[in-house]
């Protein structure tokens, strides 16, 4: 305070007072606000309001939209909508919901599963008055059994329901997903305005990942019922906009083809256009059908299918991870050429063994007598390990460790693929992290020719094929192609990370794929008795796959055991090697040798592609070859 | 010493202070206040019960957090007035750094950090303690200006109150920094700021508000005013409640249907009917009458706070509980407002009433507080 200036206590004392007074007005007459306002709710609006809670109940319906329907590149129907009737109960109109399932079961065919989920239904959050679904999939027998019985049983409706239909089932599986019965927690994700009246939601694939756009906004409409919830009119309605329809890059016909020739086999099959990284085909095999998913599968199948040794619900194609084996070598060569290891014209000789040191451990070759002398063009031709080791050596971890990741190893490169596993690229910070060890010159060896830590996947090597095959061009793999409302692809596809490969001159590429060629057609190449007589020129490369170990709790009987324990078959391929239109990426599991029998299913997929498809008597399905090379 | 009111300019030796002085009284507690308190707790515990559909177990935490509740006031009542206004400007810097320390190290859900987690004392939401600290820091700081304070004095004021405020607006929390700006105005409304800078205040106001909404204001808060103002626009969202609880209401007519009659509530179309909606639970089950009776505890529970503020013995305490006064009456305005929809939907219980734990802790405290000052006064024997 200012030296001059006084507080007055007693004018400040009356100061307050005047201002408690106006307070204390104030104060009443916005009480007075409040309770104008609750005399014309209470006391004027009383009727309107009682007649609001009472006699009619006015509820607000929600109207799910129609889910967008799912195209492949043709436009032939891979997901649609399907109605199904129901039988549905209310349950604030039951008075005894045992006696009313027991009078039920005596009328349709009630399962234990589906009284379960029922009561399990029950017991989550629902708007009062929303029915309860008690059994889909009524015949129309049971629809007039229940119309007879209608008027002794309150609550109880048949309800008809649009669910999602996967004409070609277990086929599209692994690109579509499928959707499912809307769980709590996803409800909670989800904008519960939106999903007021949906009862499925994506839950796997593009019917996951494009869940927004093809679920569509939700309508509504005021309904008057009666007291037994019977709606007796309807007041006003706000039609749902239905979900658009999408187009996928995925052809049916290819898929089809994959499907059979990998019929009885485990593994994938992913083909890609290199031109536009449209994912023309994605196939884990064994599959399952998605159909039984959709209104909820019931617990015995379940069990059947997540305990079968061949796990039909392991989608292979994106989640499978596999050392590379030879395959990974066409990329190795790009990185030896590119950082000056190594020249076309340089040569040296294989005695069928490698060593870091001399005298020290000897690393073998898969041809125990070795190739001879080699260069770059012969040791991608007979898939020379000596070679590559040699390479792997110069080079060091860190250059391919670099160069590999420009070709999308070790990452989920694909835009709209979620669930893709990253595979696994090893650095020296990765084994010192994960393994708490330093690298070892022997680990690069083994790096070189796809052994050791470096896992893919099979989209990972379709991928990498189709950059490859693009010289460089990077097309980031998808499977949306358009949707049918026009909106821009841009706008929903996430947008492209990978920047396009630059190598110092391009006559790197042509040297690798000159050798790929050789693979299908040198007079030494691994795959020539597949690569025989083509009218387009093919650019492969084969690979094996070492089985390290089996899961410890494997119940094999030792033959089993034996066929578990046999190589993994890889081959990738890419045609017409000058401008290809498609690159392929094959994994067959326990197969024993790439060019053996992965390489025949990668030739029919081109040939399908390029020269058109194959009668079904025409396809070769997949065969066990042990002998023959890498 | 500067700045403290005297004894001796005290005129009014002929009100209560020569009475004989009741037990309570001994004990700082105000009998008024405390059967006011009580009626509308007690009663408050029957709604909670038929709003909860029949839950004891609800019932039973409320009555054991409004014990607590309850030690919590009669401690304050015991401190002197002196005690508070010296420890003002400490508590209230304590809060402001807890209310930085919210923003760089808080924990929350929604999106929103309101809680401070530090190791060896439970949670706390230190929004919820600045509820009483500004108003005391305010009223210590304009106890110490002659009055009504001069223009200088209202801009240290409006400083002081502005730090904490966009602190918590930051969080974000924009219905506490509303009603902890509004503790902070109350002060200097009753310091006597002049009309003309409370008419200036409301155009500011006035010109803020659609400032408010392109700038401060998210799209969820956005939603709630234009639900206000139609909500049929969103009848399945936010409209529900609204729609849900002036139907509630509305059917209740002037007697009500009758304790746990209400099937708004008890058919679960009426959503939070135990915490922000209750008052929907009262009106629709004891009708008109009901929530006008209501409405009286209330304004009785406010006519004897300001009483006991205009007694006061000096600035500060007048100040003070004046301010607390205001804001209690703020919570019930804005609660059954929004009940009944004239104003948005913010989350403000119904004090004394609603099912909740930090905001009744408060709320007793502030009694306490009003409790202290009235008890604590220096007896003249006449």
């Amino acid at each position: 305070m200012r030296w001059g200036t006084f507080k007055n206590t007693v004018r400040e004392k009356y100061l307050f007072r005047r201002r408690a007074l106006l307070s204390l007005v104030i104060i009443f007459l916005l009480s007075a606000v409040l309770g104008v306002r609750l005399y014309y709710l209470q006391i004027v609006e009383h009727k309107t309001y009682t007649t609001l809670s009472d006699k009619n109940r006015v509820q607000v319906e929600p109207i799910p939209p129609t889910r967008g329907l799912i195209y492949d590149r043709n436009g032939v129907l891979l997901a649609e909508n399907r109605p199904v009737f129901s039988v549905t109960i209310v349950p604030e109109l039951v008075k005894n919901m045992d006696k009313t399932l027991a009078r039920l079961s005596k009328i349709i065919k009630l399962s234990p599963d589906d009284e379960e989920r029922f009561r399990r239904h029950l017991k989550e959050y629902r708007r009062p008055y929303e029915p309860v679904t008690l059994r889909y999939n009524l015949t129309e027998e049971e629809i007039a059994k229940l119309a007879v019985h209608r008027y002794d049983l309150p609550g109880v409706d048949v309800g008809a329901e649009l669910v999602r239909y996967y004409p070609y089932g277990s086929t599209t599986v692994s690109a579509l997903g499928y959707v499912g019965r809307i769980n709590e927690k996803e409800l909670k994700t989800a904008d519960p305005v939106n999903y007021a009246g949906t009862h499925y939601i994506g839950k796997l694939g593009v019917e996951k990942f494009y869940e927004n756009i093809l679920h569509g906004t939700v309508g509504y409409q005021n309904v008057e019922t009666n007291a037994r919830g019977r709606i007796m009119r309807v007041l006003e309605r706000h039609d749902p906009i239905p979900g658009k329809n999408i187009e996928l890059t995925i052809d049916l016909r290819l898929e089809t083809l994959a499907h059979k020739i990998m019929a009885g086999q485990r593994g994938a099959v992913v083909a890609i256009d290199p031109n536009n990284g449209d994912i023309l085909a994605m196939v884990s095999s064994p599959s399952y059908d998605p159909n039984q998913f959709v209104t909820g599968i019931d617990y015995d199948t379940y069990k059947k299918l997540r305990s079968s040794p061949d796990l039909p619900l392991f989608n292979r194609a994106l989640r499978g991870q596999y050392p590379p084996g030879s395959t990974v070598k066409p990329f190795m060569a790009i990185a030896g050429l590119d950082t000056g290891t190594i020249t076309p014209a340089f040569r040296m000789f294989d005695p069928g063994f490698y060593q870091l040191s001399v005298g020290g451990r000897k690393y073998h070759d898969w041809k125990r007598w070795g190739h001879g002398w080699v260069n770059l063009h012969s040791a991608i031709e007979e898939s020379c390990d000596t070679y590559f080791y040699h390479l792997a050596d110069k080079m060091g971890v860190d250059d391919m460790d670099k160069y590999l990741s420009m070709f999308g190893f070790g990452q989920n490169t694909a835009l709209d693929v979620d669930e893709a596993q990253q595979g696994l690229l090893p650095s020296r910070a990765w084994k010192r992290a994960v393994k708490r060890e330093p690298w070892y010159p022997g680990d690069s060896l083994n790096m070189g020719i796809g052994q050791g830590y470096m896992l893919v996947t099979p989209l990972q090597l379709a991928t990498a094929t189709a950059v490859l095959a693009a010289r460089g061009t990077w097309h980031q793999p998808h499977l949306l192609k358009q949707v049918m409302d026009g909106t821009p692809v841009a706008d929903v596809l996430p947008k492209q990370t990978m920047s396009n490969i630059h190598l110092r001159s391009r006559s790197e590429w042509v040297s690798v794929v000159g050798g790929m060629e050789a693979v299908m057609n040198g007079p030494h190449g691994t795959a020539r008795r597949v690569g025989r007589g083509s009218p387009f020129q093919l650019a492969g490369k084969s690979g094996t796959a070492q089985v390290v170990g089996l899961p410890q709790d494997n119940h094999y009987d030792e033959k089993e055991k034996a066929l578990r324990l046999r190589d993994h078959a890889l081959f990738i391929m890419f045609a017409p090697a000058e401008k290809p239109k498609i690159a392929v990426a094959v994994i067959v599991e326990n197969a024993g040798s790439g060019s053996g029998a992965a390489a025949p299913v990668a030739k029919q997929i081109v040939d399908a592609w390029i020269q058109g498809f194959p009668a079904d008597k025409d396809i070769k399905p997949v065969q066990d070859v042990d002998e023959g090379d890498r | 010493m500067i700045g403290r009111d005297y004894l001796r300019h005290m005129p009014s030796g002929h009100d209560d202070l020569g009475q004989r002085r009741g037990w309570l009284v001994r004990l700082h507690l105000d009998p008024l206040l405390l059967i006011l308190m009580l009626i509308l707790i007690v009663g408050g515990l029957f709604v909670l019960y038929s709003g909860s559909d029949g839950s004891i177990q609800t019932v039973e935490k409320q009555v054991v957090r409004f014990g607590l509740a309850f030690v919590v006031m009669f401690v304050f009542a015991q401190l002197d007035p002196s005690v508070y206004r010296r420890w003002s400007p400490w508590l209230f810097g304590v809060g402001t750094l807890a209310l930085i320390a919210v923003l760089v190290a808080g924990v929350g859900a929604k999106g929103a950090q309101r809680w401070l987690q530090l190791p060896g004392i439970p949670r706390f939401q230190p929004s919820e303690f600045m509820k009483l600290a500004v108003p005391m820091m305010l009223a210590w700081y304009l106890s110490r200006q002659p009055l009504p304070p001069g223009f200088k004095a209202i801009a240290t004021a409006l400083i002081i109150l502005g730090v904490p405020t966009a602190l918590i607006v930051k969080q974000p929390d924009l219905g506490t920094a509303l009603l902890i700006a509004s503790a902070g105005i109350f002060v200097l409304f009753f310091a006597g700021i002049s009309w003309k800078l409370v008419g200036s205040f409301f155009g500011l106001a006035g010109l803020a508000a659609p400032l408010m909404w392109f700038f401060v204001m998210r799209d969820y808060q956005k939603q709630r005013i234009l639900t206000l103002l139609d909500p049929s626009s969103d009848p399945l969202g936010a409209g529900w409640n609204i729609i849900q609880s002036k139907t509630a209401i509305g059917s209740g007519g002037l007697f009500g249907k009758g304790w746990m009659q209400g099937t708004q509530s008890h058919l679960d179309f009426l959503p939070e009917s135990h915490t922000d909606f209750i008052v929907a639970v009262l009106a629709e089950e004891f009708g008109f009458v009901g929530v006008m009776l209501l409405l009286s505890v209330y304004l009785m529970i406010i006519g004897r706070c300001l009483y006991i503020a205009t007694h006061a013995q000096d600035s500060y305490s007048r100040l003070l509980a004046g301010s607390l006064t205001l804001t209690f009456f703020i919570y019930v305005f804005v609660n059954i407002g929004m009940v009944s929809g004239i104003l948005p939907i913010v989350g403000v219980p119904l004090p004394l009433i609603s099912y909740g734990g930090t905001s009744a802790v408060t709320l007793l405290a502030g009694f306490g507080i009003l409790m202290s000052i009235h008890t604590h006064r220096r007896m003249l024997v006449s």
